[in-house]
């Protein structure tokens, strides 16, 4: 270090600092009961050599790489083909996996919003969710308030969340209390007509295909 | 075949066995009407201690919000529908 100080960076060494620069600070995440159980399990199954820590971190990685962007393709794709709308309408599994997204263990099914009937989905027994297609569920979706709330006052719910549904349009709220998982096909909006099948996948959000909001409109 | 058919009145089973049971709570005693057949999947009452047990026919069953919750805020419209197994549906006779 030079003895003029002609150094060009910001840092005034002439002014008071005031505070004291704090040391690193640990991850202030408490692990619940539950997370230590599963952290033990783990260590226990790399332990054994049932599986590596690099498999489980590969999967995980890999879990992590689904995004809604997937199910925003399946919509799309639905809004512009009519007849993959009819296959995915179907057999979900096959259509998602016509766009190279399969899905094994669980049975998708699209469920589409109509001007009569608006759909939303809920694991009310635990966090259900078409991971395979979607990624993660927002941790608002896995909430207790979340579950019990939206099966016993959907409105206020949707309401909540910035959307009114009209009275005269059917609210149907599936519970995915066994091996199906629900997809949301929303409306596509209005104004959208000239837009191409990747402009129009974009314009769908994760939100929408759980159905606690509706695409009001096109690209602003 | 499968034991119900879509339109079927049905109501599930008023019934609080122990164990792992995807039947919701607020659903039992309730009456629906089958909405669509999945087709016949694993037992999660047994799946769950580890015993895979046979299959069993599982059905989308519709419940008017109005017939779940008696002070329903909404559309009479509304609806829920949940995926149940067929051992937990009994026919309206």
């Amino acid at each position: 270090m030079s003895g003029d100080h002609h150094h060009d960076h910001d840092h005034n060494h002439d002014h008071d600092h005031g505070h004291a620069h704090s040391p690193p600070q640990p991850d202030e995440k408490v692990h619940s009961y539950h997370q230590i159980l599963s952290i033990a399990l783990k260590e226990l199954l790399i332990e054994k050599g049932v599986v590596t820590a690099a498999e489980v971190r590969s999967f995980i990685e890999k879990r992590d790489s689904i995004t809604p962007g997937n199910g925003a393709k399946v919509v799309a794709r639905a809004w512009v083909d009519s007849a993959f709308r009819a296959r995915l309408l179907e057999d979900g599994n096959a259509a998602a996996a016509e766009l190279g997204f399969p899905i094994t263990g669980t049975k998708l099914v699209a469920v589409e919003n109509t001007p009569e009937t608006h759909n939303v989905v809920v694991c009310t027994l635990c966090s259900c969710y078409p991971r395979d297609l979607l990624g993660l569920p927002p941790s608002w979706y896995k909430s207790r308030a979340y579950r019990a709330r939206v099966v016993r006052e959907p409105r206020a719910v949707l309401h909540e969340f910035g959307t009114e549904i009209p009275d005269e349009v059917a609210l149907r709220v599936h519970d995915s209390t066994a091996d199906i998982r629900f997809l949301v096909v929303p409306q596509r909006p209005a104004g959208t007509h000239d837009l191409d099948e990747e402009a129009l996948a974009a314009l769908v959000t994760r939100d929408s295909m759980i159905g606690v909001v509706r695409l009001e409109e096109g690209p602003r | 075949m499968s034991r119900l058919n879509p339109g079927e009145a049905v109501r599930v089973r008023d019934d609080y066995p122990p164990g792992h049971i995807r039947t919701p709570i607020y659903l039992r005693g309730k009456q629906g009407v089958v909405e669509r057949y999945f087709g016949a999947f694993g037992n999660p009452e047994t799946l769950a201690y580890n015993q895979p047990g046979p299959k069993k026919d599982l059905y989308k069953v519709r419940f008017r919000a109005t017939d779940l919750w008696p002070d329903y805020q909404g559309s009479p419209k509304d609806t829920v529908e949940a995926d149940l197994y067929d051992h937990w549906l009994e026919t309206m006779k």
